[in-house]
């Protein structure tokens, strides 16, 4: 019989896919990331898009009629009070925003932080120096306050008080604003595996063979850092979703036409006693994404190290 | 492989005054302190020495790894002492190191097809017949199943792998190969296997090795000839046989009374040391071996004797008082 090699990578993998926590929470997952990616399939099949409103199902003080919220055949999850939009449709789409958000500046941050990180830890120095004093100077910084203090006066920067300003733009900033402020966990992380891994005698063989810094970092030392980044990775995109949720929830994330689990979340408040299951829907959705997220995490980084104890 | 391009006078490597100092809580280690060396092309040379004397270093210096306080290194006729990557890529091919750990010197997440043709990647060699070949034909050299060119380091016993740490060594056809204590991580049994390729592998190649090692049986067995290192110099270097049979610097003489020989067991011809080797950061005076030399005397610690290339072709001895005569009377090369 031939035995059959296998890649530090396959076996992390098989580990993963044997772990019950990591197929509960990994299917829930692919099932949201699934429901973001089809959404405009959703609405199709639904009937019903996520700007329409059904005022003709709201009492006179603008309450859904039926209990629950308005549950139905018709609106899975009721309606909103006031505009009577479906509940269900907006959150799919907030479903959609929330991980296009978090997904993107979870990557950015992730690729700023590794390389940051890489060259720091590999080339060590005065620009290990100044990168660590700009990584302090970050963690230093209170992220609400300053996301508070920035994303107004960027959109001002751009547009006028009174002009609308385009969902893409509120997007765009708020992605930044994690990005700039998400790199320095991975960066850290990054810099000490490097700052060990440097003086193992793979990292001087590849050096006396007279390879190049980019050979260094990405052929030589990135391959060993594949788990701490994968599990910064999959522990920041949950932070970055409540992030967005927060900063939409106080009011300077997302404009009011995109469908976002905050702003949810921010309006149903107003209806916790009169309509709690306004509230109930985007909550539990939220938590199911950010927990699924928080597990996987947890069991990938189990996966990959299987030595490491909790 | 290359021909070996035989420049008969001029030698392959020459070390003059080397020197690498460590900065270090109260003041430098001084690790290697003034070394001088000469390999011809296809030779090999023995470095000896306890732990700590500076040999790895010394390796590591020759092939770039560290950067040297002073001194020069030439190889190839090139001053390389402080030759930066671009300057040093037309010799790096020509100039390869074996390392000691051979669980911490392959890359864990690299198959060893791809960590024996990593020298030729990084210096853009496409051998005749592609990389996969060249690959394939070195780890038959080696002795490795070319069929398991797509593993990965931790299926592999520590004696295969330090077979593959060769194998990327001999990739790009070296010249001149530092080997950095290449068996003692290796089981006993082991060991003899590797220093046996090894040895084949010179012969068949018609390589320079400098190999560096503790040991001095396995030294003996590999090695033309022998530098013995204290405290950052050599005291004394020569032929194999001149060295092993006459040994005239006294820490060589203790050294070599030290190697466990089944017909001689007992303690009747061991020389013993006492005390511990002088620190580093504050070398003695004079000669850095009298605090621990049976036979020091006053002129020791005063004056730093030279290591001196007798006429005669014996060792040369950086001694004052050189001792004569084989070590044991029954015990010969």
């Amino acid at each position: 019989m031939r035995v059959v090699g296998r890649s530090p990578g396959q076996l992390a993998w098989r580990r993963l896919y044997r772990d019950r926590t990591a197929q509960v929470s990994g299917a829930m997952l692919v099932l949201f990331v699934l429901l973001a990616l089809a959404a405009p399939l959703i609405e199709l099949a639904y009937g019903i898009g996520p700007r329409d409103q059904f005022q003709d199902r709201l009492d006179a003080s603008g309450m859904p009629l039926g209990y629950a919220g308005g549950v139905s055949g018709d609106h899975f999850f009721g309606l909103e009070p006031g505009l009577g939009r479906d509940v269900f449709i907006r959150l799919v789409y907030g479903l959609r925003t929330s991980l296009f958000i978090a997904l993107t500046a979870a990557v950015l941050s992730t690729v700023l932080g590794v390389v940051l990180g890489a060259l720091a830890g590999y080339l060590g120095g005065w620009l290990d120096a100044v990168l660590s004093w700009v990584t302090d100077l970050t963690l230093a910084m209170p992220f609400l306050v300053i996301a508070l203090a920035l994303t107004p006066t960027v959109t001002l920067r751009f547009y006028g008080p009174r002009d609308a300003v385009p969902a893409a733009f509120g997007v765009g900033v708020l992605i930044a604003v994690f990005a700039l402020f998400g790199w320095t966990g991975t960066a850290r992380l990054v810099r000490g595996q490097v700052l060990g891994l440097r003086e193992r005698e793979f990292v001087a063989a590849a050096r006396a063979s007279g390879a190049g810094l980019g050979h260094m970092l990405f052929r030589q030392l990135l391959p060993n850092l594949w788990a701490p980044i994968l599990v910064s990775f999959s522990l920041a995109v949950p932070q970055f979703v409540t992030g967005e949720a927060a900063l939409s929830f106080i009011g300077v994330g997302l404009t009011e036409e995109t469908p976002s689990f905050g702003r949810m979340i921010y309006q149903s408040l107003d209806y916790l006693q009169t309509d709690p299951a306004f509230v109930f829907f985007p909550g539990v959705t939220i938590f199911a994404l950010v927990c699924a997220f928080n597990l996987f995490g947890d069991a990938l980084r189990d996966a990959l190290d299987p030595r490491s104890s909790r | 492989m290359r021909a070996d391009e035989g420049h008969d006078d001029e030698p392959l490597l020459r070390v003059r005054g080397l020197t690498k100092h460590f900065a270090a809580r109260g003041g430098l280690v001084r690790a290697v302190d003034g070394l001088d060396l000469d390999l011809r092309a296809g030779e090999t040379l023995g470095l000896v020495g306890e732990s700590g004397c500076g040999k790895s270093t010394t390796g590591r210096m020759l092939v770039r790894l560290l950067e040297p306080t002073g001194g020069r290194i030439e190889f190839a006729g090139r001053d390389i002492t402080h030759a930066g990557r671009r300057a040093l890529r037309p010799l790096r091919p020509q100039l390869q190191i074996i390392f000691q750990d051979p669980y911490a010197s392959l890359n864990p997440r690299h198959t060893v097809g791809r960590i024996i043709a990593m020298p030729l990647r990084v210096n853009g060699i496409t051998p005749v017949g592609g990389i996969r070949a060249r690959v394939r034909e070195l780890m038959e050299l080696v002795g490795l199943n070319p069929e398991h060119h797509d593993r990965y380091p931790h299926e592999f016993s520590g004696g295969q792998r330090q077979r593959v740490g060769i194998a990327r060594a001999l990739a790009p056809g070296p010249r001149l190969v530092v080997a950095d204590e290449p068996v003692s991580a290796l089981d006993v049994s082991i060991q003899a296997q590797v220093v046996n390729l090894l040895r084949g592998l010179q012969r068949e190649l018609g390589l320079a090795f400098l190999f560096i090692a503790h040991d001095l049986a396995v030294v003996r067995h590999l090695c033309q000839r022998v530098a013995v290192m204290y405290l950052g110099r050599i005291v004394e270097i020569g032929d194999r046989a001149e060295v092993y049979r006459n040994p005239r610097h006294p820490y060589t003489r203790a050294l070599l009374s030290a190697v466990p020989d089944v017909t001689r067991l007992g303690p009747a011809g061991r020389i013993r040391l006492t005390g511990d080797v002088s620190s580093a950061l504050d070398p003695p005076s004079g000669c850095r071996f009298r605090t621990r030399c049976p036979n020091a005397r006053d002129r020791c610690a005063v004056e730093e004797p030279a290591l001196v290339q007798p006429d005669d072709g014996a060792a040369a001895v950086a001694c004052h008082f050189p001792q004569a005569g084989p070590l044991d009377p029954e015990h010969g090369a």
